[in-house]
């Protein structure tokens, strides 16, 4: 019997997210060939996107562009999404593991009386049937699950899942109707947009991340100007965090966030356990720090010993001249 | 105000993990409060010292969650309830639906929680559980203020702030940044051995296992590949950055 796979699609800063992508790629892998797929695009003035993202799935495209859904709010966004699936029924919901993903997932699949699998980053299947593969510890082990009944709802970590390429046939694309409730029992009255313009860390291809080392907050500038550089994304260790020198947005770790980025650059920070676990698994890692002894050297596969003030503005000019 | 915190029991960040017969070994591991859910007490105990009130932790888990329940009631929590139930399956959806059905029959004003868990990480729980009480939720919160029957709220969302107005009830998580938890006093230490514990079992919230049927299963257990460390660059600074980003180019061919 066919099923039907929904992906809820996320749009940051007026694009469509990679995650968005990565996900439809996921459905490829693990759905039969008689399977149907759909998506749901929701929010304000999304609509223009909606024929882009149609161009990487065969599947049915269903949009519900109101100006009310221009931030994620739970109970607005649980509804229209309600809306898309009273309309396709589907057995399998697959979400980005990023902030809208982690707080609509498990409504989602409370709401389904369904079973979660979060945070996933990779996907095999053994015997027609899907295994699902994520993080315990923020990645000091893995684990590998199964759905045993019922709905299916799973959240795929950036970064992870390469993504879907375009196909020949666009899907169609379906305008729905919804009508938001009007006895709301949260109002968002405010959002200041720090981020706007920015690489988010998880979805960023390079990190720059300063520790202790930084000495201040003035001390990310270089870091920044490096991440601008790269295009990347700047964190920092719980160290530098816990020193004020940063917002703990910013911080990577078994607390903090995960990133798996394609060039990780630890700027004087140590290493210390609960920090490798956040960062452990990014392809290339590079460490600049002043103790020849620091433990982040260890798990680096090249080492500068120096100072970060010294070194990361020289590296930034190196980049430039390669990059530009 | 009546004020529930959930709890988990974590290994202690510092922790290597270590698999043993296909299970993680809790071979000599440090336990704490879950990180996040330590901010959730503290936030707890704020929240009561501005409206007064009662401040309930509760917990899902084998007999040393126990432990954790008594830091928070060190902390300054009034009573715990441990949901201590071999039955119970370690799947998100199993765990709401018990937390669910203890919290159905209590009145609540403020529900807190951790962003997520530093072990299983899977973050659905606080979330399930407000889809089930049929209350509203703001996820990640760094600032909490009550005023007659309203909380308003600060969340991160991917580094952005959004502020929101909110109906009590309803469940918050804590993200980091939403206060420092204090440490428990000596005094506060020996006022939780008399504080009111529960120990509770499925058959005492109205449940049969039929209600709480897993809905995923774990198949395997992996530690990743140990990395290893790689080359020092030489030189001075100027060099060590122009062969690093030649290095990047060549070898590792990501530039």
């Amino acid at each position: 019997m066919s099923q039907t796979y929904l992906v809820v699609a996320e749009v940051r800063g007026g694009s469509l997210r990679q995650v968005t992508l990565e996900a439809l790629q996921a459905v490829s892998q693990i759905k039969n060939q008689d399977d149907l797929v759909a998506v749901a695009l929701i929010g304000s003035q999304i609509t223009p996107l909606a024929s882009e993202l149609a161009g990487y799935t065969q599947g049915s495209v269903y949009v519900i562009d109101r100006p009310e859904l221009e931030t994620y709010h739970p109970e607005l966004y649980l509804d229209a999404l309600q809306i898309v699936m009273d309309k396709v029924n589907p057995e399998v919901i697959l979400l980005g593991h990023t902030a809208i993903g982690r707080d609509l997932a498990p409504a989602v699949a409370s709401r389904l009386h369904g079973g979660q699998i979060s945070d996933v980053i990779s996907i095999a299947k053994e015997d027609g049937k899907a295994i699902y593969t994520r993080p315990l510890y923020a990645g000091k082990a893995f684990e590998t699950k199964q759905f045993l009944e019922g709905p299916q709802v799973i959240t795929i970590r950036p970064n992870n899942i390469s993504a879907a390429a375009t196909v020949p046939t666009p899907g169609d694309i379906v305008e729905l109707e919804f009508t938001p409730k009007a006895d709301l029992r949260s109002i968002i009255k405010d959002v200041i947009r720090k981020t706007s313009g920015k690489v988010d860390l998880t979805e960023a291809k390079f990190v720059v991340s300063g520790g202790r080392g930084v000495k201040s907050a003035d001390g990310f500038k270089p870091l920044e100007e490096l991440a601008e550089v790269l295009q990347g994304a700047v964190g920092a260790s719980r160290g530098a965090c816990d020193a004020g020198y940063c917002d703990y947005a910013l911080q990577i770790g078994q607390t903090g966030k995960v990133v798996t980025p394609e060039i990780y650059i630890a700027c004087g920070i140590s290493g210390a356990i609960q920090h490798l676990a956040g960062m452990s698994q990014s392809r290339v890692i590079i460490a600049i720090n002043k103790d020849p002894e620091a433990p982040i050297f260890k798990v680096a596969d090249y080492g500068i010993v120096g100072d970060l003030f010294d070194v990361v503005p020289l590296l930034t000019q190196e980049f430039k001249k390669v990059l530009v | 105000m009546n004020i529930y915190v959930l709890l988990k029991q974590t290994f202690d960040t510092e922790e290597r993990i270590v698999i043993q017969n296909g299970e993680v070994s809790d071979d000599g591991v440090k336990y704490v409060v879950n990180p996040y859910d330590e901010y959730a007490v503290e936030e707890a105990l704020r929240q009561k010292d501005i409206h007064g009130g009662n401040i309930t932790v509760i917990s899902v888990g084998p007999d040393r969650t126990a432990e954790a329940l008594r830091t928070a009631l060190a902390m300054g929590a009034d009573d715990a309830v441990l949901m201590n139930d071999d039955r119970i399956p370690a799947d998100e959806y199993s765990i709401s639906r018990v937390l669910a059905a203890f919290l159905s029959n209590q009145s609540y004003d403020l529900i807190l929680g951790g962003n997520f868990s530093v072990d299983t990480g899977g973050g659905q729980v606080a979330v399930r559980l407000a889809q089930l009480l049929g209350i509203p939720h703001i996820s990640s919160i760094t600032k909490l203020d009550v005023e007659s029957g309203k909380a308003k709220v600060l969340r991160d969302a991917e580094g952005d702030t959004e502020t929101s107005e909110v109906t009590l009830p309803a469940v918050f998580t804590a993200q980091q940044g939403l206060n420092e938890p204090r440490y428990p006093s000596l005094p506060g230490i020996m006022k939780a051995k008399k504080k009111p514990f529960q120990n509770l079992t499925l058959d005492d919230v109205g449940l049969s296992l039929a209600d709480i049927t897993a809905k995923t299963q774990r198949l395997s257990l992996t530690l990743p590949p140990a990395r290893k460390a790689g080359q020092m660059i030489q030189g001075d600074p100027a060099q060590q950055a122009a062969s690093l980003v030649q290095l990047l180019r060549t070898e590792a061919k990501l530039i």
